[in-house]
């Protein structure tokens, strides 16, 4: 089933172009990953998904994007119901300067989810619980949040997007600042998560597209060259550049 | 004289600069390679100009003036003066030498200012000789010895750092002058004012102090109830605690807006207005709040029924607050500013909206930076003083009602300092209690402000 369908993208950065025509179709509940080389726009768009680009005063985004059918980018759209549906991860873990639980109780607390201390305790629990944070936090959910380990930030920051319960979650290069052990258990937790969530994730690292990916689009210079199953772009891919950035050749 | 033997050896310092660095790109013309850069030889050369010259001119400055007494008071030795008196005839002889000399001329004094100018004189030129000399000896010296792999390098970087610690040394060591300045004539105003009367007297009243005339012996009971520091105290916190009710709020709230709210454009012509605030002398604001806002205030009040007093806390804490304002924004400014873009766009992918992001993520994560510039501003509320002079008056009244005059330990300092004073009477050293005071509650408020940074200290990464 697609989750998101992305139809004729273009994004502009003041008067420079990022993005050009991205057509883009997203299944659910699947791992897609999104590949290519540095400043080729995959987290553009990506940022697009969630309106993030908002935040950029320069930057401005046309074209339609339906999820559920919906076309986020039309006025009538409410950011901040899409953001909770949506949820991102970024690249560095960014822990708010809180404790531990209030990292996590912060989504629920803003979107008015929890209706009583008991039941914002489960959210949390459950939260940390999905993002195999919670049996290493337990006995100090009152402690900050920027005192863990990188890895373990990162799958606070994990807890945090999914306290909400989003349709999606958007990965941004989310093992870029980790070491091989904590992005195994963040790539294990990607697949465990893909049950629940529609995923999309940009990579740099071609083996983790083709470990974690069930479909996968290849960016270059702003374009989509080529996206489908993650089994064909690596095996036996349409397009030429496609094939010579899987193999090592540029990029 | 000794201006011309300055520019002289500056002049020496640049030339051994330039035969340091010729000497060395001469060796380098040799293909052999230098131990440093040419510049380093050239610098060490203008060192051992510098530093002989710097250290005759200190001797001189320390033991000519000693000798040359002795050897003037010399002529005075086996006559039975005192010490006083010899002392006073020293001083006549120089005042004579100058022309300054106005008393009856003896003789004696006569020969003395002779022998004192031409000991100057003999002074002056061996020193133009000596210094001359070692320093052109020096310098020789070193340019001799320079070589392919002498060492240049080490030595002017050593010497840059003597220097540059010697320059932190003189801003510490001033401090700790002051401080013990201040401490000593703190502890003489204790021994005759009571330490209980002065920091827990309701009644400051030091003109009092003006009545004795100075042929009596001092009695300290005639100064009971004069020195009670408590009015005062009390004056500079509510002052300050005005200052701050308007500063905190408005000063705070620009900030936010300025950082978080304001686009590029805005912000880039409204943060320099608003610190143009900062820039007015304290002195503009003072006749700003003494003849605009304070009879304002008082046709106000008294429209309204009310009793105001033309010299009022409310102008000069008011006034004092949008003093600070520029402070408080410009700070809160920066500190929300340089909060990690990681967090504001965390919090803005959870959904919350631009208040809730300032609210529950950028606000705490900037407010020791916050905290640290509202103490700021306290420390520059409490320290203020024309505005009080000039708005708020100089009488010492124990109240809390805003609309009567008060005034603080800054203002009252001014009161005491101002015109003839003589030194050791409690009145003059009141101003130092008062000074020493000041200073305690300064230091008090930093080592808070400190704590609460340090315990509110987030780490970003």
């Amino acid at each position: 089933m697609i989750k998101i369908k992305a139809k004729d993208v273009d994004v502009f950065y003041g008067k420079k172009q990022a993005l050009f025509n991205i057509s883009l179709d997203i299944e659910e509940n699947q791992v897609t990953a999104l590949i290519g080389p540095s400043g080729c726009g995959k987290s553009t768009f990506l940022r697009c998904l969630n309106r993030m680009n908002d935040v950029i005063d320069i930057c401005s985004v046309k074209g339609e994007i339906l999820i559920n059918d919906f076309n986020i980018n039309d006025k009538g759209c409410d950011v901040v119901r899409l953001r909770e549906k949506i949820g991102m991860v970024f690249q560095k873990p960014n822990p708010f300067p809180k404790t531990l639980y209030e990292n996590v109780s912060y989504g629920p607390t803003i979107h008015g989810i929890a209706q009583s201390k008991q039941e914002m305790d489960e959210i949390v629990e459950t939260s940390l619980k999905k993002a195999a944070l919670w049996e290493e936090v337990k006995d100090r959910l009152h402690e900050p949040g920027t005192g863990l380990s990188g890895g373990q930030q990162q799958r606070l920051c994990i807890a945090r997007a999914i306290s909400v319960r989003p349709e999606v979650i958007l990965m941004d290069e989310p093992c870029s600042a980790l070491d091989p052990i904590a992005t195994a258990q963040i790539e294990e937790l990607i697949d465990e998560l893909k049950k629940e969530h529609t995923i999309i994730i940009v990579t740099h690292s071609m083996a983790q597209a083709a470990r974690v990916s069930q479909n996968t689009g290849f960016f270059h210079l702003g374009q989509l060259i080529e996206h489908g199953s993650t089994d064909k772009i690596f095996k036996n891919p349409d397009n030429k550049k496609t094939q010579d950035y899987i193999t090592g050749r540029f990029g | 004289m000794n201006l011309i033997l300055f520019t002289f050896i500056v002049l020496l310092g640049f030339t051994s600069y330039y035969f340091g660095r010729k000497k060395a790109y001469t060796i380098q013309s040799t293909k052999k390679r230098l131990t440093a850069l040419p510049q380093f030889y050239g610098y060490y050369l203008a060192i051992w100009c510098a530093i002989p010259a710097f250290i005759i001119f200190s001797l001189w400055a320390i033991f000519e003036p000693t000798i040359v007494k002795l050897l003037v008071l010399n002529d005075y030795s086996n006559q039975g003066y005192l010490d006083d008196e010899l002392n006073l005839i020293y001083e006549k002889t120089k005042a004579l030498s100058r022309g300054q000399f106005t008393g009856e001329i003896t003789p004696f004094i006569e020969a003395s200012a002779e022998k004192y100018l031409s000991l100057r004189s003999i002074a002056q030129s061996s020193k133009v000789v000596i210094v001359l000399t070692i320093i052109i000896a020096s310098v020789a010296y070193a340019y001799k010895r320079i070589s392919s792999n002498s060492r240049t390098r080490e030595p002017v970087e050593k010497f840059l750092n003597a220097v540059l610690f010697t320059a932190s040394l003189a801003a510490i060591l001033t401090t700790i002058g002051i401080v013990f300045s201040l401490i000593f004539q703190t502890i003489d105003f204790f021994k005759v004012i009571p330490l209980f009367d002065f920091v827990f007297g309701t009644h400051w009243y030091p003109a009092k102090a003006f009545v004795r005339d100075s042929s009596e012996a001092l009695d300290p009971s005639m100064y009971s109830d004069t020195f009670g520091a408590v009015p005062i105290f009390a004056g500079t916190f509510f002052i300050a605690f005005i200052a701050m009710c308007v500063a905190i709020p408005i000063g705070l709230m620009s900030g936010i807006y300025l950082a978080e709210y304001a686009s590029s454009k805005v912000r880039q012509y409204a943060k320099p207005l608003i610190e143009i605030l900062a820039g007015i002398p304290t002195v503009v604001y003072g006749f700003f709040a003494a003849l605009t806002v304070g009879p304002f205030l008082k046709e106000l009040g008294t429209s309204m029924g009310l009793e105001v007093s033309a010299e009022s806390a409310l102008a000069a804490g008011g006034v004092m607050g949008i003093m600070i304002i520029p402070f408080i924004s410009s700070l809160s400014d920066d500190v929300i500013t340089s909060v990690p873009q990681s967090l504001r766009d965390g919090s803005y992918a959870m959904g919350a909206t631009k208040s809730e992001t300032i609210k529950r993520v950028i606000f705490p994560a900037a407010l020791p930076g916050i905290v640290g510039s509202i103490l700021l501003g306290v420390s520059r509320a409490i320290g203020e003083t024309m505005i009080v002079v000039m708005a708020s008056g100089l009488a010492a009244n124990l109240t809390l009602n805003p609309l009567e005059s008060t005034s603080t330990i800054t203002a009252q300092i001014v009161v005491i300092l101002i015109g003839d004073q003589a030194f050791g009477d409690p009145k003059t050293q009141a101003a130092f209690a008062l000074g020493m005071s000041l200073f305690l509650v300064t230091l008090c408020l930093n080592i808070v402000a400190l704590r609460v940074v340090k315990k509110y200290r987030e780490k970003y990464e």
